[in-house]
């Protein structure tokens, strides 16, 4: 028997943004389904570094990632749960001369959007964290960035959407959607719900449910590629980056260091990612010469995960350009985790409203609509 | 490409491994035989380090004649095989292993692969279970086989299964002061299981001999023990327990080793793809392996515990078998009279099995006295009752997430201590299955890994 369900909103995706988008539909008094393959928050919200950093952002983000940091302070008492949220900071290094260039023109353009960095030099960086490896040659300070545990974000996100009354569909992947003139109907398996609004926030299978409703876009699975070693004495008391991307690290207070870079393999047809060994013993060489203490350490896991890339590496946020009341968020090619608040009040504000006060339009899915370019050769490497 | 170009490893040097190379080697390959540790065996022939030899009659007992055939196989094949000692394959992508040995990272590709990785203890966690001087019965008797030397001067054993006799057995032998030997199943399914275990006469007679033997010696094995834990402020200064009619009894003890059954070491199977089933009997989920030994990814072949809880002479006989199904998917005939005399061969342990596992069934009431405050993962410092929490007001009911939300199996051993216990508790507060709540995804690597500069 197929079960039919009627509702305001149907979000097909259930991680962090979707999750906070269903809590203030439903404090706005509408009522949400969300209907996710998997487990709430398990997809790229719940595998990815665990960074909450809005230094090395594409400029044209910087306003929604303005928005999203405040809400990191808030989060523990929203959601009655510790996301282990920690404002470390974050401090992207410099290798050369070329990159210290690269990090002051950073500066100089993000100050215009409103984020303040810091830069330090060879002295002044080793003065903050003697113990950097000779390869260092300066830094950009973000004080405000952070860290939090992407594990926890999303699955208190859906527990609290729950609690507001949000129907949560897990282990449920839509197989089929259609508009007709009374709404959307979203077919999975064994259910059918009728909505008037639909939220594509499907990660990675974003793309998917886009060319449905006409809209096609060049999304490639992404996957990245972290260890983890065994709890070490804390001294790594920053979120670290560097320029070029190709490696991340920080510690959490239990005193493992994650660090990463590189990506994992993608398995399209069972629809997961593993971590590539090859780019776990490459990330060690990358990682030491920027924490050389690290030697020796004990790497007790790894992991990947899987989230959508957009070949120019911003998100796809906003209306459909095909049809009304569809809302797309997704592609956050590897580094959506500090958006996602914010991310769930956009979306709320766009059915609710029909805008937002974010500046969105860069990330409006019509710059694809005669996408010419390749969905390959782009960098390999995030920034984290 | 002859086959005997093919690159053809095994993994695990244990009663399994050992036959698996010998019946490669036979059909003329050069199989790679890659074992943690520094010489062939496995745990279950584990031998003493080199400088420290000492009769294996006194070590091995019954079995000394089988161990020294299988140690000694490693000479006889001399250059017939490729054998790599104290080499961990620490993952596997596609047909390609990644190795640790000597501290140098390497990689080796194979056309076929064995895996034969053999069992490690089950923990049930108890009251003080992480005090300094608790160990597994597997532990107890490594120490003994290996090094020489008891876990301690006045040691209590504590077991649900067939180990604790023989553990309890070689200790006495071996001069021990045993203070206690408590079996946590009752006594009655052993009666009960009496007629069937007789169907392998042989292995029967031992375990009652070691029973009897010790009985008579003054150390008779307590059935039925209801609860236990141990007690003591820096280390194990006791070991106290409800006995089979309810009382409370203590013993002064230094040491306690205490383990319940054998639960298999198949991450290398899982990172290779292989298909896992639930075994209901055994609490666990294994690799999926057809009776010829082979598993749902081709190229990829089980053999002995690691893939289904089957004991020494068993694992022999089916390393021996994968091997021939290796053999015979890379082109070559064999013998297909060995593979039915082997099969006929496994065949007749199979009613034993069952009846062993009925005579020692799961101590469900260990699982039931865990109370909140027992360390279950004890690398990340988890709790039953954080883990019962994360199922009550987090809505954990699958072990992935669980893991998601507590750290457990996190830590150094990445659940392979702590994964089957926190399985049980989850299940019963979750008021589901051990079946139903999964068991925890393998990544690599499947045992530490140091940091180096490698490329």
């Amino acid at each position: 028997m197929r079960e039919r369900l009627r509702t305001d909103v149907a979000i097909v995706g259930g991680g962090i943004a979707a999750c906070a988008a269903a809590v203030e539909l439903r404090k706005a008094g509408l009522g949400v389904i969300i209907l996710e393959k998997g487990r709430c928050g398990s997809g790229a919200s719940g595998v990815n570094f665990g960074g909450v950093r809005q230094q090395g952002r594409d400029l044209r983000e910087l306003p929604l990632s303005a928005r999203a940091r405040p809400l990191w302070d808030g989060l523990n008492a929203l959601l009655g749960e510790d996301v282990e949220f920690e404002a470390t900071g974050h401090l992207k290094l410099a290798r050369s001369e070329q990159d210290m260039a690269e990090l002051e023109a950073y500066r100089v353009a993000a100050l215009g959007c409103g984020l303040d960095l810091t830069m330090l030099g060879a002295n002044a960086v080793r003065a903050e964290l003697p113990w950097l490896g000779d390869k260092v040659v300066g830094a950009s300070l973000s004080p405000t960035d952070g860290q939090a545990n992407p594990r926890v974000v999303g699955p208190a996100f859906a527990r609290l959407a729950a609690k507001l009354g949000v129907d949560i569909r897990e282990f449920t992947p839509v197989l089929s959607a259609s508009r007709s003139d009374t709404g959307f109907s979203i077919e999975s398996e064994t259910l059918s719900v009728s909505s008037r609004f639909l939220i594509n926030t499907a990660g990675a299978g974003g793309g998917l449910l886009a060319s449905i409703f006409g809209e096609p876009v060049p999304i490639t699975p992404q996957s990245p590629n972290m260890l983890v070693t065994e709890p070490l004495p804390y001294f790594i008391s920053r979120s670290i980056g560097v320029c070029g991307g190709d490696v991340y690290i920080r510690q959490v207070r239990r005193g493992n260091a994650i660090f990463g870079g590189g990506s994992g393999w993608h398995d399209p047809e069972l629809g997961f990612s593993r971590p590539s060994n090859e780019q776990s013993l490459g990330g060690m060489r990358r990682t030491l010469q920027l924490v050389p203490q690290l030697t020796n350490a004990q790497v007790i896991r790894t992991w990947s995960g899987t989230d959508g890339r957009m070949p120019d590496n911003i998100p796809v946020i906003g209306p459909s350009s095909t049809t009304p009341n569809l809302f797309h968020a997704f592609g956050f090619s590897g580094h959506g985790f500090q958006l996602s608040p914010a991310i769930g009040l956009i979306l709320a504000e766009l059915v609710t409203r029909g805008e937002t006060p974010s500046p969105i339009d860069p990330f409006s899915i019509k710059r694809f609509a005669n996408w010419q370019g390749s969905t390959t050769g782009i960098s390999d490497h995030t920034d984290h | 490409m002859t086959i005997k170009d093919k690159s053809v490893v095994v993994i695990g040097a244990g009663p399994a491994g050992l036959r698996a190379v010998e019946a490669l080697s036979k059909a003329g390959l050069r199989p790679i035989l890659i074992d943690e540790a520094p010489l062939p065996g496995g745990q279950i022939y584990r031998q003493p380090p080199v400088g420290a030899r000492r009769d294996p009659k006194s070590l091995y007992g019954f079995e000394a004649t089988k161990a020294s055939d299988l140690h000694g196989l490693i000479v006889r094949l001399g250059d017939q095989i490729d054998y790599r000692p104290e080499t961990l394959v620490w993952g596997i992508e596609g047909h390609r292993l990644d190795i640790l040995s000597n501290g140098q990272f390497s990689q080796i590709s194979f056309d076929a692969l064995i895996l034969s990785t053999g069992a490690m203890d089950r923990v049930i966690p108890f009251p003080g279970w992480t005090l300094p001087g608790a160990f597994t019965l597997g532990a107890a008797q490594i120490a003994l086989k290996s090094q020489g030397v008891a876990i301690g001067r006045r040691v209590a054993l504590v077991g649900a299964g067939p180990l604790l006799p023989l553990v309890a057995y070689q200790y006495w032998k071996a001069g021990a002061t045993l203070c206690a030997v408590l079996d946590v199943t009752p006594f009655s399914p052993k009666v009960y299981n009496l007629l069937r275990l007789m169907r392998k006469p042989g292995t029967f007679a031992k375990g009652l001999w070691y029973t009897l033997r010790l009985a008579l010696a003054g150390h008779p094995i307590q059935s039925g023990v209801r609860a236990i834990r141990a007690e003591g402020a820096d280390r194990v200064e006791a070991l106290v327990w409800i006995d089979v009619s309810g009382k409370e009894r203590r013993v002064e003890v230094d040491a306690i080793g205490a383990s319940f059954g054998l639960k298999s070491e198949a991450q290398l199977a899982d990172l290779a793809g292989c298909r896992f089933v639930f075994d209901a009997k055994s609490r666990q989920w294994q690799p999926e392996r057809t009776p010829e030994g082979r598993s749902t990814v081709p190229g990829i072949y089980l053999a002995g515990d690691g893939s289904g809880i089957g004991g020494a002479d068993v694992a022999e006989l089916t390393g021996e078998m994968a091997a021939l199904s290796l053999i015979e998917d890379l082109g070559q005939p064999v013998e297909k009279a060995r593979i039915q005399d082997l099969a006929k061969q496994l065949d007749t342990y199979a009613p034993f099995r069952t009846a062993l596992e009925a005579a020692y069934p799961f101590p469900h009431h260990l699982i039931d006295q865990i109370d909140d405050s027992v360390m279950i993962c004890r690398c990340e410092g988890m709790t039953a009752g954080q883990l019962r929490q994360a199922v009550s007001q987090r809505g954990a009911t699958e072990m992935n997430r669980l893991k998601a939300l507590t750290r457990i199996g996190m830590g150094r051993c990445q659940g392979r201590v702590c994964g089957p216990a926190a399985a049980e508790v989850l299940a019963r507060e979750a008021k589901s299955t051990i079946e139903a709540v999964g068991r925890l995804r393998c990544n690599p690597p499947v045992k530490p890994i140091p940091v180096r500069e490698v490329f």
